[in-house]
């Protein structure tokens, strides 16, 4: 078995069957959708921020890859709680590790996995769309930016 | 896990077709020797680009060492010798597609920009508002785009469930008010092969000239296009076992001479002063700037190496990989195949359930599988047939019933990873 089909096996396929917090919140404060027009995937993402900035939840809701819903998935179970300049902080992280090849960065927790995607460049946008979108959400802008690679 | 040879297949089982020597002919392409993520490459998206032979990259190498100048300009050897060179590919093209008249070949980057020059330089005034373009549910983007910019509406031939042209419908839409039919030669997302000779007759019969996109077809069959009775035909020299960015137009000399330019600059034009401008004859009106002289020096190169070939043997070959595919992909539990037309070339396009196509591709390119996976520019085709995405195997006369096995192995180790 290859180290990528580790990477699905280990926490890509878990979280593409059985994703957590996939459905809409009744009273978002934030929303943004996120597309990959390469593959036509599609993500929307809504958090609900209390006033002293700390997210109180956050949900998704896609049509994408695997790697697209567990990333959306596990980005959801991460953020809960988190304040939204912790979420933005984190985004950058993951982001660093998976964009820039960064060093292995244990306060991703189990979001490290994805860093096995590093050798896979063109896989990079589907594990930060919905990351994209959270921003654009937080940032108050509809459509967000995606990694041009 | 079924291993290859529990199904009975010998790896070396390469040549299914006598006569015809696979070994032989991969060993002229050097790309095939390399490893891809640690593996053997098998490369199976032949119909996004081909690879080449050695004998195109020896033309191209040779050109740039020992014989590069600028075209229709220098007095001196050199310039003379890449100009002869240049405007002979013209004859070698022309014999290729069957024109009498290598004037009527027009040298552009690919397939897309030689249907945007038609688009843009329609004969007859142009084309404009309340002008419709016949076109096909299974086109390419390419095939569609262009005739939107150029203003006009595009009315599709609607697409069987097995990936066929509704003939019926074409007469219907044909009758219609159109200034063209624009349609594809072969099918890039399901390799249907389109009965193009049979839709000229009926276009001419209406008085509605036609435009074959023939992107996939070039490299699969012989194409004549004076048996076509077409008036347009477009392909692009990568899908050919040639370099990138090199194209032809083939279009009817009238059209040519009826057709305004579409770019401006050197090499096109006949006098220039502030006042007015007089332009040069085709194909010189439209090949403004200097050209990809190396591309069509390539172009050239691989058209030459292909004539050479055994095209019965290969297209032998390629059928006996097309069947053994679909019987193996058949074999996989949840997978779908896409596209069942009786008239097809060696395209596997599929979905495998509960698997998105770009995962598959991932896990395949993991074991050195070069597959594509998406809507393959054919969006409007995927819609017809509800669905977003799907994968899609694409063969050439390269490939071997081994790589087959390999991509079999993958694709049922994929499916399992995914399955409850």
């Amino acid at each position: 078995m290859n180290s990528l089909a580790e990477l699905y096996q280990s926490v890509i396929i878990e979280h593409d069957r059985s994703p957590r917090n996939y459905r809409a919140l009744a009273m978002p404060s934030h929303r943004a959708e996120g597309r990959n027009p390469l593959c036509g995937d599609e993500v929307s993402v809504e958090l609900a921020v209390l006033p002293d900035g700390t997210i109180d939840d956050v949900a998704f809701q896609c049509r994408g890859c695997a790697v697209s819903r567990a990333s959306a998935s596990m980005m959801t179970v991460a953020l809960r709680g988190k304040s939204t300049d912790d979420a933005r902080e984190l985004f950058g992280r993951f982001r660093a590790l998976l964009v820039d090849g960064g060093a292995a960065d244990p306060t991703l927790g189990r979001l490290q996995a994805f860093g096995g995607l590093t050798a896979y460049p063109m896989r990079v946008k589907c594990a930060t769309m919905a990351w994209h979108a959270m921003i654009a959400a937080l940032s108050g802008d509809r459509e967000p930016q995606g990694d041009r690679r | 896990m079924i291993a290859a040879e529990e199904r009975g297949v010998k790896s070396e089982a390469r040549n299914v077709v006598r006569d015809f020597d696979v070994d032989a002919l991969r060993a002229e392409f050097p790309i095939l020797t390399t490893l891809s993520r640690g593996k053997p490459l098998v490369y199976l998206d032949s119909a996004a680009t081909t690879q080449k032979p050695r004998a195109v990259l020896d033309a191209m190498r040779t050109f740039y060492a020992t014989g590069n100048a600028n075209i229709h300009r220098g007095v001196y050897q050199l310039s003379e010798e890449a100009t002869l060179a240049y405007d002979g590919a013209r004859d070698v093209v022309a014999r290729f597609i069957g024109s009498q008249h290598p004037d009527e070949i027009v040298f552009v980057r690919g397939t897309t920009e030689a249907i945007n020059l038609v688009a843009r330089s329609f004969p007859g005034g142009g084309l404009g508002d309340g002008d419709t373009v016949v076109v096909s549910e299974m086109e390419h983007h390419a095939n569609i785009v262009p005739w939107q910019l150029a203003g006009a509406r595009t009315a599709p031939i609607p697409v069987t469930d097995a990936g066929e042209l509704d003939l019926e419908a074409a007469a219907r839409l044909l009758s219609g008010p159109c200034r063209l039919l624009a349609v594809v030669h072969v099918s890039n997302a399901l390799g249907t092969v389109n009965p193009i000779a049979e839709l000229c007759r009926m276009a001419r019969a209406r008085g509605v000239p036609v435009l074959v996109d023939g992107a996939q077809a070039v490299g699969h069959m012989s194409v004549d296009v004076t048996s076509l009775d077409c008036d347009f035909y477009c392909f692009s020299g990568h899908k050919l076992f040639g370099p990138t960015g090199i194209g032809v137009l083939w279009a009817r000399r009238e059209h040519l001479a009826a057709m305004p330019p579409w770019q401006g600059g050197g090499d096109m034009i006949d006098t220039v002063t502030f006042e007015r401008t007089t332009f040069a004859p085709a194909p010189s009106k439209f090949e403004a700037g200097t050209p990809n002289i190396a591309g069509v020096i390539g172009l050239a190169a691989a058209i030459t190496w292909l004539d050479a070939q055994d095209r019965a043997g290969i297209a032998e070959h390629e059928r006996a990989l097309l069947q053994r595919g679909q019987q193996l992909l058949g074999e996989i539990p949840g997978l779908r195949l896409v596209g069942t037309a009786r008239d097809k070339v060696g395209v596997l396009t599929f979905s495998v359930d509960g698997v998105h196509p770009h995962d598959l591709a991932s896990l395949l390119d993991a074991d050195g599988i070069c597959i594509r996976a998406g809507h393959h520019c054919t969006q409007p085709l995927h819609r017809r047939l509800g669905l977003t995405a799907t994968a899609r195997v694409s063969l050439a006369p390269y490939n071997t019933l081994a790589e087959l096995d390999v991509l079999t192995t993958s694709l049922h180790r994929s499916a399992k990873l995914f399955a409850r």
